[in-house]
């Protein structure tokens, strides 16, 4: 055996011994993966291929689907009003709420951040909403709370002003959904507060001392620091706020009334599919409303090179 | 803080603030609480939350239920679809993530991205298939398409929080535990399990509460009034509501959000950190 032929040996010998440490656990890995697996088998991807495919049919469960091409699709973008209604309805949701919301709690959270005694009970406070908020008596109550008689105007009346029934006004109707959704800022809230607990105390402190005012710093250092939190939570709320549900099913009594003011995307996704059985409308819809959701992700995420900030530079 | 800004002017105003702001926040909550005890034609004409005598007409009134069925029969099939998903959602995902964090396999970089995809996903687009699955298989009308998705680990974003956690935990406890003949298994439930404990506490308490609350599933696939669960029971009693009957429906909305409550106070620390640390939703 010459030198070379030793160490090619050799060198195999080494791979097929590395190969086997990469792949040491494949029998295990399986049994570990199984149910995720099936899962993604037979919940995830097998569902997204006939959820396409659903989307050029005619399907109403009762029958076999019918394929028809891209009619779905065009139907809901030039002769379907209340899709169009149901995108405005959504994008006018999505852009109000997300942004006051994410402000809400980004001041809240620098109230919070520095030198509050018991700060414990107050983020126990400003979270209660939010952990109750996604529920059917949250939305209940919101609805009662706003309605001609509720709360809310009794408390306007007792400072003289007569005020309309808020839920049942279609002006109004979906600015107390938001308002819902606003009132629960405790998440974001409490993330943002981890992001200031970590920026630390000397870069304030110097910029002080070289004569920055608070909206100064604020500006120049805190928001900068705090952009990939910003971020996150505004992804965050984006993803969700598309896709919310429950308070507009519930105070519009799954109508998504007033006169379709409140009719949200997946409200009327839902009316589509298992009120009048258009399963087929109702996929294509769904991968309308994935793609709405891709771009907007990217648009931010592509945005984000300008305004947010790493400490690395970016690089990890 | 620097200079005048510690002076007690300034934390005075900071804190009436603060708790002024909590206070509106907690109004409505209050409000209804408080209303849950008033008689029906106090609810809309009393603006001030305590009421001015307590009774427990409504409570009863609710708690008897609603079409036959009792308000506990509501309670109990949540409580036992919440345990189902919990339970389902803890093993099947750190079974997953023990795979993606602890084991070397074939394909894992193409299984992870598959995984980190599904979060991304809106379930609107495995809704109607999964509809039409669970139709063929005849569990509509039964709790298995809302449980039996949770043992298939379907909620990706446990999976992936698990990950996190799990790749924290020092990998000379496998390596030890390899040499003194563990295999992957005794590995897995010996060490990683009881040392994982936070990141299944936020695992079980957001699987609970987003069960307990998830209307759109339940609304879908539950048509049975008795297996009706808490948000749909409550839903019945929104649409038969005359005016003055709005005393037991404000009960049993107060006796839903009990379970978020209990949750909530038992759990706090793990709460706090599982949002700030993973981004949690609540």
């Amino acid at each position: 055996m010459t030198t070379s032929q030793v160490s090619q040996a050799r060198i195999e010998r080494v791979t097929t011994r590395r190969v086997k440490r990469r792949y040491a656990h494949n029998g295990a890995a399986l049994l570990f993966l199984a149910p995720w697996l099936v899962g993604l088998l037979f919940l995830t991807l097998g569902p997204m291929l006939v959820s396409l495919y659903i989307s050029f049919t005619d399907y109403s469960i009762l029958a076999a689907p019918s394929w028809v091409g891209l009619d779905n699709y065009t139907t809901m973008f030039t002769s379907d009003k209340l899709f169009t209604q149901s995108l405005k309805v959504t994008f006018t949701y999505v852009a109000v709420s997300v942004p006051v919301k994410l402000i809400f709690a980004l001041l809240v959270a620098l109230l919070l951040n520095k030198g509050i005694r018991g700060l414990g009970i107050y983020r126990t406070v400003y979270y209660i909403p939010t952990l109750l908020g996604g529920s059917v008596a949250i939305a209940m109550l919101w609805r009662k709370m706003l309605g001609g008689d509720g709360l809310l105007n009794s408390v306007l009346a007792m400072v003289g002003i007569k005020a309309p029934d808020w839920v049942a006004n279609p002006k109004y109707a979906l600015y107390s959904i938001v308002l819902l959704s606003v009132w629960q800022f405790g998440s974001s809230m409490i993330i943002f507060l981890a992001g200031l607990k970590q920026i630390p105390p000397e870069y304030d402190e110097a910029s002080a001392v070289d004569g920055a005012g608070p909206l100064r710093r604020f500006f120049y250092i805190t928001l900068p620091i705090l952009s990939p939190v910003i971020f996150f939570n505004l992804v965050m709320q984006l993803i969700t706020s598309f896709q919310s549900f429950t308070q507009a099913f519930v105070i519009s009594n799954g109508s998504g009334g007033p006169v379709n003011s409140t009719l949200m995307y997946s409200l009327y996704l839902y009316k589509k599919g298992f009120s009048f059985f258009q399963m087929g409308y109702a996929s294509a819809m769904a991968w309308v409303l994935v793609i709405l959701i891709g771009v907007f992700t990217l648009l931010v995420f592509r945005s984000s090179k300008l305004w947010v900030h790493y400490e690395d530079g970016g690089k990890s | 803080m620097i200079g005048q800004r510690n002076s007690t002017a300034w934390v005075v105003s900071k804190h009436v603030l603060i708790s002024g702001i909590a206070f509106v926040m907690l109004y409505p909550i209050l409000w209804m609480l408080g209303s849950s005890f008033k008689p029906g034609h106090m609810i809309f004409t009393e603006t001030w939350f305590w009421p001015q005598e307590w009774n427990w007409q409504n409570y009863m009134n609710g708690w008897s239920g609603i079409q036959g069925n009792p308000f506990s029969r509501f309670l109990t099939n949540s409580v036992v679809l919440s345990l189902g998903a919990v339970l389902g959602n803890v093993i099947s995902c750190s079974m997953a993530a023990y795979a993606f964090a602890r084991l070397n396999f074939r394909f894992k970089a193409i299984c992870f991205g598959l995984m980190l995809m599904t979060i991304m996903l809106p379930h609107h687009v495995t809704l109607i298939p999964q509809y039409i699955l669970f139709n063929h298989l005849e569990w509509v009308n039964t709790y298995l398409p809302l449980v039996v998705p949770k043992w298939l680990a379907t909620d990706a974003f446990f999976i992936f929080l698990m990950v996190q956690f799990f790749r924290g935990l020092p990998k000379e406890l496998d390596e030890a535990a390899t040499i003194d003949g563990c295999g992957p298994v005794k590995i897995y439930t010996q060490i990683i399990i009881p040392l994982a404990f936070p990141a299944l506490v936020t695992t079980m308490i957001f699987t609970f509460l987003w069960t307990w609350d998830d209307f759109f599933s339940q609304l879908i696939y539950l048509s049975d009034v008795s297996k009706y669960t808490v948000p749909l029971g409550l839903r019945l009693f929104l649409d038969s509501s005359s005016q003055s009957d709005w005393g037991p429906t404000f009960a049993m909305s107060v006796l839903s959000l009990v379970p978020c409550f209990i949750v909530f106070i038992v759990c706090q620390k793990y709460f706090v950190e599982g949002i700030a640390t993973s981004g949690l939703k609540g």
